[in-house]
């Protein structure tokens, strides 16, 4: 039983263009990919960065080159609850946000994921306000972190792309089911425009099957009740179902990632982003766009003999724990770079750095791990923050500084 | 080094669009010679409010390597040429990100070339412009600036007469050949193609010197570190002060911050006739940005260092060419109309006459539907 309906693509129009380039934003691409994903729902509401999506996606629709249901919602809180209980009648939805917007759904977002409803969106990461700043911080999506979401951060509008077509094949397996955000940094990502690979239709649909919800799906032919009201005699065991989906989440993806190279001819490794770590005896962590710096600066120090390298870790949800274990081991110092801060919390440190001392805590010859803050609210990361950091990161591997303490880079005195 | 950059700075809202163009176009072209290229907007300039300098940049380069350099900068800096989309911008740019004045010619390279759009001579340009201590060149594209809405675009050419331009001021970042064979592609309009060529083959260059421009120091202030910053997002009032003007004793003057100021938004100003002026206090009240001082004898005079020209005091005055709004390039500082005019009337009366008569008309941009075609016809 499927009721989706074929769409009514401008006719005019050819249906396939093959392969092709184009140069455009990490929000261009990600309305591409719903485009490409046939997705049939989508609900908006203007906040920056997200809402060039927006623009994007109602271009598409008014030239004619995607058909969806559009609905512009008077809040984010319904904008996420449309697409939600779209999601439960058979439709492929897309939804996204920034900042405080996305907090107005933070209601819609936790019921999301318990009802296992693959909703995928886009979060055009923003400062929280107050103030009302515009540029990138990576505390809005991560306060999902333990709901059930996945979570994933690009550094390219390619890889925006091709990420959220992963997330829809992930997010709607049946053996997965939860919703899937991915983190497109404001500015460096949303309002940069590179030469980008758009697939064909056909290659999509070689690599994405269609939504089918089976019995799950609501529907008059289907007659179910999701989402009663249960207490302590039920609820812990749907949270032991979600956590069971939350692991198998993790094969899914290194499925999906091994697809996609063999169809795309790209993708990298799933969860993580090895740069120059061959042989690394100081390794930098950091996600998102702050790579493009870091990469830099490890370039750099490369060419002066220093043996540098860089992890980007792209799914934050599920957490990489096995990947960086792997790709830590040896190194004599971590530095991680958190774009998002945890006031209060262990060491004072940014979410991955806590994130990362606890992965590596099982591993055997741990490294140290020092912590850094930096490019809050936007802030540029210089290519020479970086090497400031790798320095650091050095003194921490040789006891020469405090790894029980988080550092500043970049901040006014 | 193969790696070409380009500024663009525009108007907020306005020239968006514009601004857009010209930076596709660039790495359009480039993609023509094998090259790749980034086009991105900087919009910590934003939320684009009517008017506000804004950015967006080109970078070219044969490597992604090269490209990465520039996508991680904040305001690339050492552009190979600098892009500016309205003469009034020559005055210096002051955009919601940027803290304190920074001179159009700023983040151009030593010897690198600033393209403005203007009516007006290169010399008389170089008044305005801040000495940038290097040289550099300066070339302009002959138009009224080309200001659209957010939705609709003003399609007069000016893009590809700038991409035209461009690649006579800067052939190693496109050929003209690319940018033609690029425009045909992009727009597939013959008449585009033409008005590049023909802006490629009248643009010409000047040198500037080191120390040729205007001597204005542009107004800066440090920025307070954490330490220093009062804790909870608390900004204290100002408190109200009187102007430190000769004959300025009593009437009213708002405290203002020193460290916001918005006139570099501003394209058109306020001309006050003071002679016809009835103190019916309409302007005084709906100036969006508390603009207007009172003068000890009761007339409201428009502060030039907060006025971001938006023309509402010329909307709302009841009396007939009391207010009128006057393009920003007839003037050369923010001094008090109030003070001239109590000064000498006479003279005050001539001044303005002049103002008003000679500039050349500008436009808030988008109105009604249709408005752009209808300019258009009315130019060609
Ligand atoms: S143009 Fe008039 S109303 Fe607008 S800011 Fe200036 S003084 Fe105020
Ligand atoms: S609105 Fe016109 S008449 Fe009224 S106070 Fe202002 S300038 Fe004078």
């Amino acid at each position: 039983m499927s009721p989706k309906t074929a769409t009514a693509r401008n006719p005019d129009k050819p249906r396939d263009t093959g392969e092709h380039e184009e140069l455009i934003s990490g929000s261009e691409a990600i309305a591409h990919a719903c485009r490409l994903a046939d997705v049939d729902v989508i609900t908006a509401y203007p906040i920056r960065p997200y809402d060039t999506v927006m623009q994007y996606v109602a271009g598409m629709i008014s030239n004619g080159d995607f058909d969806c249901e559009y609905i512009v919602a008077e809040s984010e809180h319904s904008q996420f609850e449309i697409v939600k209980h779209a999601s439960a009648v058979g439709a492929r939805v897309f939804v996204g946000s920034s900042g405080v917007g996305w907090f107005y759904a933070f209601e819609a977002l936790a019921v999301t994921a318990g009802l296992r409803l693959p909703m995928v969106a886009m979060v055009g990461n923003r400062a929280l306000d107050d103030p009302g700043a515009f540029g990138v911080e990576h505390n809005d999506a991560l306060a999902v972190r333990d709901l059930g979401w996945m979570l994933c951060w690009v550094e390219t509008a390619q890889e925006a792309l091709d990420t959220a077509l992963i997330a829809y094949r992930v997010a709607e397996d049946t053996r997965v089911r939860l919703p899937c955000a991915i983190s497109c940094d404001g500015a460096f990502l949303t309002h940069s425009q590179a030469i980008v690979k758009v697939p064909s239709q056909k290659m999509v649909d070689s690599f994405l099957p269609p939504y089918d919800r089976g019995d799950k799906q609501l529907h008059p032919d289907n007659p179910i009740t999701i989402a009663p009201q249960a207490n302590e005699d039920w609820l812990m065991e749907m949270r032991k179902q979600n956590d069971m989906a939350a692991r198998r989440a993790r094969g899914v993806i290194i499925e999906a990632y091994e697809d996609l190279n063999k169809k795309f001819g790209r993708g990298g490794e799933p969860f993580i982003e090895r740069y120059m770590m061959e042989d690394a005896e100081i390794a930098l962590v950091g996600m998102g766009t702050l790579a493009m710096p870091v990469k830099v600066a490890v370039r750099k120090m490369r060419a002066q003999g220093k043996k540098v390298g860089f992890v980007r870790v792209r799914w934050f949800r599920p957490f990489p724990t096995i990947e960086l274990q792997d790709a830590l081991k040896g190194v004599k110092a971590v530095g991680v770079i958190d774009r998002d801060y945890g006031f209060g919390s262990g060491f004072h440190s940014g979410v991955l750095a806590n994130e990362l001392r606890a992965a590596l805590y099982p591993s055997k010859n741990r490294p140290k791990i020092a912590s850094f803050i930096a490019g809050l609210g936007g802030r540029e990361v210089t290519a020479d923050n970086v090497v400031e950091i790798t320095g650091l990161t050095r003194d921490a591997g040789n006891g020469k500084l405090d790894d029980q303490d988080t550092i500043w880079i970049g901040v006014r005195e | 080094m193969s790696t070409g950059s380009v500024e663009v700075i525009y108007r907020g809202i306005f020239q968006k669009t514009l601004a857009k163009n010209i930076c596709r176009g660039i790495v359009f072209a480039a993609r023509k010679e094998g090259k790749i290229g980034i086009a991105f907007g900087r919009y910590g300039d934003s939320p684009e409010r009517n008017g506000i300098p804004a950015k967006q940049f080109a970078v070219v380069s044969n490597t992604e390597d090269e490209l990465q350099e520039y996508l991680s900068r904040y305001e690339p800096n050492n552009n190979d040429v600098t892009i500016s989309c309205d003469d009034t911008l020559c005055k210096g740019v002051e955009s919601w990100a940027w803290y304190g004045l920074q001179p159009i010619n700023k983040l151009l390279a030593k010897n690198g070339t600033l393209l403005v759009v203007s009516t007006q001579s290169a010399n008389k340009l170089i008044k305005i412009i801040h000495r940038k201590g290097a040289p550099y060149k300066l070339a302009t594209v002959k138009a009224a600036a080309s200001f659209s809405g957010l939705w609709v675009y003003k399609d007069d050419h000016t893009d590809v007469r700038l991409l035209g331009a461009l690649a006579k001021v800067a052939p190693h970042i496109v050929s003209i050949d690319s940018i033609l064979s690029a425009i045909k592609d992009q727009w597939k309009n013959d008449k585009k193609v033409a008005s590049a060529k023909k802006a490629y083959d009248d643009a010409s260059t000047s040198p500037v010197g080191a120390e040729q421009g205007s001597e204005e120091i542009p107004f800066s202030f440090d920025l307070p570190g954490w330490t220093k910053m009062e804790e909870g997002l608390v900004i204290r009032g100002q408190k109200s002060e009187q102007k430190n003007v000769a004959g300025w004793e009593g009437g009213y003057v708002p405290g203002r911050n020193e460290t916001f100021k918005k006139f570099s938004t501003r394209t058109m100003r306020p001309a006050i006739n003071f002679d016809t002026c009835t103190k019916c206090t309409l302007c005084w009240l709906n100036c969006p940005d508390t603009c207007f001082d009172i003068s000890p004898d009761g007339f409201y005079d428009a502060n030039m260092q907060a006025c971001c020209g938006c023309g509402v005091c010329e909307a709302v005055c009841p009396v007939e060419d009391c207010i009128t709004m006057v393009n920003e390039e007839a003037f050369e500082d923010n001094n008090s109309q109030w003070e001239m005019w109590r000064k000498d009337k006479k003279k005050y009366a001539v001044w303005l006459t002049e103002k008003i008569s000679n500039k050349p008309a500008r436009s808030h941009g988008f109105h009604h539907v249709g408005q752009y075609a209808e300019e258009i016809a009315n130019e060609s």
